[in-house]
C-alpha cells in the first residue's frame, strides 16, 4: 500500500561493497492462441468480462479440461528456443488453493515433471559482454481470472468495498519461465535482470507465440532476491561457495524498467537489514511503480501447502522425437545471430548497434529500412525524437510509436522527402514533429505546413545578393579566403529565405559569387 | 415378439423397445405408466430427488411424432430412463444429492445424457445418492435415504440406491449410474437387478460430477442383461470432451448379451474375494452360481490376486485424495448455495466459503476432505497418495496375471445382502467393507458387473455375483452374465426380481 512507510535502504554501491546478490526470475508468458489451454473460448483481449467463458473455463460441475495442441506446440517450442530438454513424457498436475478468481480452486499446472527443463539463454548486456542465464524449467498452466476490487482506496482487496471477478482470462495458456540461481552478477545484477527479461520478451516475439506485452500482462515478471555476504570477486570460488542468504519475491514487476529498478530496491533493502543485524522474512512483496518501492504482500509459511498430485482428468503429454524435431525446425533465428547479421548488413559499429538495441528499436530500424530508408537514416531518425520522447514517458519506443501511431513507414516516407531534396533536416525535424503530434503523414504534414525548399534558383541567387551586399565586410573576408566566414551569410540567406532553402546550395553560390 | 404384460412397467426395455419400434404402443403410453407408478410408490421408496413430468411427456410425444414420420430411429427409442443425480441436465436440477448444489440448473447436459437425449429415452427425473456418490447405503444423501424395494427397512445400496431401487420397484425400465468403488454393482447386488462398469474409459465422465476422476465411470443400470447391453451401447463411445475417453468404438455388448455363451471360457474365481466376512447365504448363491457356468460349458479355476487384500486401504487414500480437489470448487462463488457466516459483518470471500462449506457439506463428505487433504499434504504425500498409488500398479499387475490365465473373474458383488437402515452409519469402516469386493476394479480400471444370483437362505433378500472382464473387453461381462441369468431364470421359475414383495399403495408408505 502506497500509504505504508517505505523501508531503510542502504546505498546501493554501500550494499555491494558488503553483499553479493543472487537473482532468480519467474516469467510467466501468455501464450497467444486462438483458444484458451483447455477448452474452446477465444482468447482476445479487452472483451466484455465473462463473455469468453463456457462450462469447462468457469469450472463448472462435470465439466473437463481437453489440451489444447498447439499450447503444448508453443511451449515445445519455447523449451528448444531456451536450449532445453523437452519431457518424453510428462504430466499435469493440480496446484490447490482456494482463491475467488480460480473456478476450480486449483490450478491445473505441472508440478515435477515440466515440459521443458534444463536450459539457458545468454544474455548481451550493454558493453557487449554476455551473462549466460541457466533455465531450471518451463511449463505449462492456466491463467486465473481476474479480480477487480472496488472501493477503498488502494485497488487491492483490503479496505474494498465488493470485488468483481472476470473470469475472461481464466484458462488463457501460460508458460512458466524459472530460472536457476542467478549468481556471479555482482553489482550489475538488475542490469542483468532487465537484459534477462528483455531478452526473452525478444526471442518469444521471434517465436511469435505471444504478445509480450508487459504493460496487458501477457508478460510478467516475478524477481526473487538474496544476499549472501561478500568474500571476494563475484565470480570467484569462494564467493560461489557462500550459501544462499532468505529470499524475496516481488511480485506485478511489469515493464523492463522496473525489474531493474526493482532488484536494485530489493538488494538495498535487504543489504539495510542485514548491516543492521536483523534477518529477511520469506515473503511475497509488492512493487509500486510508482513510488519505486515493495511493501509486504503474504508471508511464505509453512501453511502454504498447495498438495499437488497429478491431474487425473487428463492424459500424460508424450510428444515423439518426430514432433520435437519438426518443431525445432520451425525455430527462428536465435535473436543473437540475428543481431550480428543485421549490424553487418546495416554497417553499424558496436557502438551503434549497441544503442540500436539498448533504444529496442531493432525491430523498427528493420521494418524501415525494408520500407525503403537507408540504414543511417532509420537509425538517426528513431534514436532521436521519437527515443528521447518515449524515454520521458518511461516507455518503451516501441510501445510509445504504437501508442502514438508512428510507423516504419513514416521515417521512410519522411527520409524519402529528404533525400528527393524536398525538405532540409531541420524542415524534416519539424515534419516528424507533426507526425508526432497526430497531424498525419510526412507528406501531409509537410503540406499543411507548407514545408518545402525552395528550387528557384533565382530567388536564392536574389536572396544571395541582397545578403552579400549588405555585408561587405563579411565578403571581403571571404574573398581573403576566410571561406568559414560564409556561415554567417548563409544563415541570413536562409532566414531571407525563411528556411526553405537547401542550406548547401546556397552556400555554393556565395563562394561562387566571391572567390 | 414377446406379449406386453399388462402393467407396462412390468415389461423389460428390450420388450418395450420391440413394441414400440413395431408401434404397438407408443412412448407416451409408457412414459405415462411410470409416471404414474412413480406418483403411486415412491413416497414408500424415495427413488427420486427430481420427477420431470412434463420434460418426460414432452420427450416421449416427440419421438412418437418422429417415429409416426418414418424416422429411422435407436434401438431404445421412446423407452423412459431415470438419470442419476450426478449427471448434469440442462434445465433440470442437479445436487448429487448434497445440499450445497440445492437450487443449480445446470446450464449443460453431460455426454451420456446428451446421448440419451439423441437416442430418444424419455428422462424421467433424477435419482437418489449419497452425497457426491460417497456411500454405500443412500444414507449420506442430504435428502433423505432411498429404501430397498424387497425391505422398505433396508439399504438399497450406494451410492446408487435410487437408481436400483427405481428399477426394483419399477419405477423406471432402465437407470444410468456412476461406479467409483462399486456404486452401480453394488446396489444392484442387494436388489436383484443388474449394473455395469464399463472399462475405465468407455463412457464420458464430461458432465459427471467427479468424485474420485481416476475411479470414475458411468455405467448402465437395468433389471435384465440385455437391458443393460442396450442402455451401455447407447451411453459409450468416444468422446472429444474428456481427455480420458476411449478413442474406439463400444464393444459388442449387445451382440454378446444375446448370444449369452460362455462354452469353452474360462472362468477364475478370486479366493481372495470370499471367505471370512462373506454372509453364508450369499456365498452359497455365489457357489451355485459357479457350478451353473460350469455346466454351461465353462473352465472354472480358482485364481489368487493376493494385491487385492490392499485395494480398500489404497483405495480410500487415492479416492478422498482426488475428491478433496474435485471437490474445492462448491465455494459459493458462482453457483450453488452461499451461506454467509453469522456474526460476521461485511464477511470477506473466504469467510462465505468456509461457512457454506460448513453447511453445505454432510459429515461423510467432510470426512473424505479431511483425510484427502491429509494424504497429498507435503511430507505425507510419498507416503500416503505415493503408497496407494503403487498399490495400486499392483492391483493392477495381478488382474494381468489373472487374465493371462482366465477369460473373466468372478466373486461375490458384495460381502452380505441389503443391511438395515443405520446399522452401519455411526462405522464407517463397516461401512467401506462392503465394496471389498468391487473396488479392485475401480483401481484397474476394468470392466465389472453385478447380477442377482438368487435369495440368501437366512434373511430371504437378494445376493449378487460378480464378473470382471479385461480393460475393453466388456463384451465377456455379458457372455456370461446373459448365460448365467438364464441358468439362474430357470433354477427359480422366473426372474428373482419377481419375488420382491408388492409395495402397497402411497397411503401406506412405512415411514417415509
Amino acid at each position: 500500500m502506497s500509504t505504508a512507510t517505505a523501508d531503510a535502504v542502504m546505498d546501493y554501491d554501500e550494499a555491494m561493497g558488503k553483499f553479493d546478490p543472487v537473482m532468480g526470475l519467474e516469467v510467466h508468458v501468455e501464450l497467444h492462441t486462438a483458444t484458451k489451454m483447455f477448452c474452446g473460448c477465444p482468447t482476445e483481449f479487452g472483451a466484455e468480462p465473462n463473455s469468453q467463458v463456457c462450462p469447462v473455463c468457469l469450472g463448472l460441475p462435470g465439466a473437463l479440461p481437453v489440451v489444447n495442441e498447439k499450447a503444448v506446440e508453443s511451449a515445445i517450442r519455447i523449451g528448444l528456443a531456451l536450449n532445453c530438454e523437452i519431457a518424453q513424457w510428462c504430466r499435469f498436475a493440480r496446484k490447490n488453493y482456494f482463491y475467488p478468481d480460480m473456478p476450480k480452486n486449483f490450478q491445473t499446472s505441472q508440478y515435477d515433471e515440466p515440459i521443458a527443463y534444463e536450459g539457458y539463454l545468454d544474455v548481451e548486456l550493454e558493453d557487449g559482454s554476455t551473462y549466460r542465464v541457466e533455465i531450471e524449467r518451463a511449463h505449462m498452466e492456466e491463467d486465473t481470472g481476474k479480480s477487480l476490487h472496488i472501493g477503498g482506496a488502494t485497488g487491492r482487496i483490503h479496505g474494498a468495498d465488493h470485488s468483481l471477478v472476470d473470469y475472461n482470462r481464466a484458462g488463457i495458456p501460460l508458460i512458466e519461465i524459472v530460472t536457476k540461481p542467478m549468481v556471479g552478477a555482482g553489482e550489475r545484477a538488475p542490469e542483468v535482470a532487465k537484459a534477462y527479461v528483455s531478452a526473452l520478451r525478444d526471442l518469444l516475439r521471434a517465436l511469435d507465440v505471444s504478445d509480450v506485452k508487459m504493460e496487458q500482462g501477457s508478460m510478467r515478471c516475478d524477481a526473487n532476491v538474496s544476499l549472501r555476504p561478500r568474500v571476494g570477486e563475484p565470480t570467484s570460488a569462494e564467493q560461489l561457495a557462500v550459501p544462499l542468504g532468505t529470499r524475496t519475491e516481488t511480485k506485478n514487476v511489469n515493464s523492463l524498467r522496473s525489474v531493474e529498478r526493482a532488484v536494485r530496491y530489493e538488494i538495498s533493502r535487504h543489504a539495510a537489514i542485514l548491516d543492521g543485524g536483523g534477518s529477511i522474512l520469506q515473503e511475497t512483496r509488492h512493487w509500486h511503480e510508482d513510488t519505486g518501492i515493495t511493501t509486504s504482500g503474504r508471508v511464505k509459511s509453512d501453511a502454504e501447502d498447495y498438495r499437488y498430485f497429478p491431474e487425473p482428468d487428463l492424459v500424460p503429454v508424450a510428444p515423439t522425437r518426430e514432433t520435437v524435431e519438426a518443431l525445432r525446425a520451425t525455430l527462428p533465428e536465435p535473436p543473437g545471430l540475428r543481431r550480428k547479421r543485421l549490424q553487418s548488413d546495416w554497417g553499424y559499429s558496436d557502438l551503434e548497434m549497441r544503442d540500436v538495441v539498448n533504444a529496442g528499436a531493432v525491430e523498427l530500424i528493420e521494418e524501415t529500412v525494408a520500407a525503403g530508408a537507408s540504414a543511417a537514416a532509420a537509425k538517426k531518425w528513431w534514436l532521436g525524437e521519437p527515443s528521447r520522447r518515449a524515454n520521458a514517458e518511461g516507455q518503451d519506443i516501441v510501445t510509445y510509436a504504437a501508442g502514438l501511431g508512428l510507423t516504419p513507414a513514416h521515417i521512410a516516407e519522411l527520409d524519402g522527402l529528404v533525400v528527393s531534396g524536398r525538405l532540409n533536416d531541420s524542415m524534416a525535424r519539424q515534419v516528424l514533429d507533426g507526425v508526432l503530434a497526430g497531424e498525419g503523414t510526412p507528406t501531409a504534414v509537410a503540406d499543411a505546413r507548407g514545408l518545402e525548399l525552395v528550387q528557384d534558383d533565382g530567388a536564392l541567387e536574389a536572396a544571395v545578393d541582397k545578403v552579400i551586399a549588405a555585408n561587405p565586410d563579411v565578403a571581403a573576408k571571404i574573398r581573403d579566403g576566410k571561406v568559414a566566414a560564409a556561415g554567417a551569410l548563409i544563415g541570413q540567406v536562409m532566414k531571407e529565405m525563411k528556411g526553405q532553402a537547401d542550406a548547401g546550395k546556397a552556400r555554393e553560390l556565395i563562394l561562387a559569387k566571391l572567390q | 415378439m414377446t406379449d406386453l404384460p399388462t402393467d407396462l412397467t412390468r415389461a423389460t426395455a428390450a420388450d418395450l423397445a420391440g413394441a414400440l419400434a413395431s408401434k404397438t404402443i407408443s412412448s407416451v403410453e409408457v412414459t405415462q405408466a411410470y409416471l404414474d407408478r412413480i406418483a403411486a410408490v415412491d413416497g414408500q421408496v424415495h427413488s427420486y430427488l427430481h420427477v420431470d413430468t412434463d420434460g418426460a411427456l414432452a420427450q416421449a410425444r416427440a419421438v412418437d411424432e418422429r417415429r409416426a414420420a418414418g424416422e429411422s430411429l435407436g434401438a431404445l427409442a421412446g423407452v423412459p430412463i431415470a438419470v442419476k443425480d450426478v449427471m448434469t441436465t440442462k434445465g433440470l436440477p442437479t445436487t448429487c444429492g448434497s445440499k450445497i448444489l440445492e437450487g443449480w440448473i445446470p446450464p449443460y447436459d453431460a455426454t451420456v445424457v446428451t446421448k440419451l437425449r439423441e437416442a430418444g429415452l424419455p428422462i424421467l427425473g433424477k435419482t437418489n445418492m449419497d452425497e457426491f456418490a460417497m456411500g454405500s447405503s443412500t444414507e449420506h444423501s442430504a435428502y433423505g435415504p432411498s429404501r430397498n424395494p424387497w425391505d422398505l427397512d433396508r439399504i438399497p445400496g450406494g451410492s446408487g440406491g435410487g437408481s436400483s431401487s427405481v428399477l426394483a420397484s419399477f419405477q423406471a425400465p432402465l437407470a444410468t449410474g456412476t461406479d467409483t468403488g462399486g456404486s452401480i454393482r453394488q446396489p444392484a447386488a442387494v436388489t436383484a437387478t443388474v449394473g455395469t462398469k464399463p472399462t475405465y474409459g468407455g463412457v464420458s465422465r464430461y458432465g459427471l460430477v467427479a468424485l474420485a476422476s481416476s475411479l470414475d465411470q458411468a455405467g448402465p443400470c437395468g433389471r435384465t442383461v440385455l437391458d443393460t447391453a442396450l442402455l451401455h451401447a447407447v451411453m459409450g463411445g468416444h468422446d472429444p470432451m474428456d481427455s480420458t475417453s476411449i478413442d474406439a468404438p463400444v464393444p459388442p455388448v449387445v451382440e454378446a448379451a444375446r448370444a449369452a455363451d460362455v462354452r469353452g471360457m474360462r472362468i477364475g474365481v478370486v479366493k481372495e474375494l470370499g471367505g471370512e466376512g462373506y454372509q453364508p447365504g450369499v456365498r452359497a448363491r455365489f457357489d451355485e452360481s459357479v457350478a451353473l457356468l460350469e455346466e454351461l460349458g465353462a473352465e472354472v479355476v480358482e485364481v489368487s490376486c493376493p494385491n487385492f487384500d490392499y485395494a480398500l486401504a489404497a483405495y480410500y487414500l487415492i479416492l478422498p485424495s482426488e475428491a478433496s480437489s474435485n471437490l474445492a470448487k462448491f465455494d459459493a462463488m458462482r453457483y450453488g448455495l452461499r451461506v454467509l457466516p453469522e456474526g460476521v459483518d461485511d464477511p470477506s470471500a473466504e469467510q462465505v466459503m468456509a461457512a457454506t462449506r460448513d453447511a453445505g457439506f454432510g459429515p461423510e463428505v467432510k470426512r473424505r476432505i479431511i483425510l484427502g487433504t491429509y494424504a497429498l499434504s507435503s511430507g505425507y504425500y510419498d507416503a500416503y497418495y505415493g503408497s496407494a498409488q503403487k498399490v495400486r500398479a499392483l492391483i493392477a499387475q495381478d488382474f494381468a496375471a489373472a487374465y493371462g490365465r482366465v477369460d473373466v473373474l468372478v466373486s461375490p458383488t458384495a460381502p452380505t445382502t441389503a443391511f438395515k437402515l443405520g446399522d452401519k452409519l455411526e462405522d464407517p469402516m463397516a461401512m467401506y467393507l462392503n465394496d471389498i469386493a468391487t473396488i479392485p476394479a475401480n483401481l484397474a480400471g476394468v470392466p465389472g458387473m453385478s447380477i442377482p444370483s438368487g435369495l440368501a437362505d437366512e434373511d430371504g433378500l437378494p445376493a449378487g455375483i460378480q464378473i470382471l472382464a479385461p480393460a475393453t473387453k466388456d463384451e465377456r461381462l455379458y457372455s456370461v452374465g446373459a448365460a448365467l441369468e438364464a441358468a439362474l431364470v430357470d433354477r427359480w421359475g422366473g426372474p428373482i426380481l419377481d419375488r420382491a414383495p408388492e409395495l402397497g399403495g402411497a397411503a401406506a408408505a412405512k415411514g417415509a
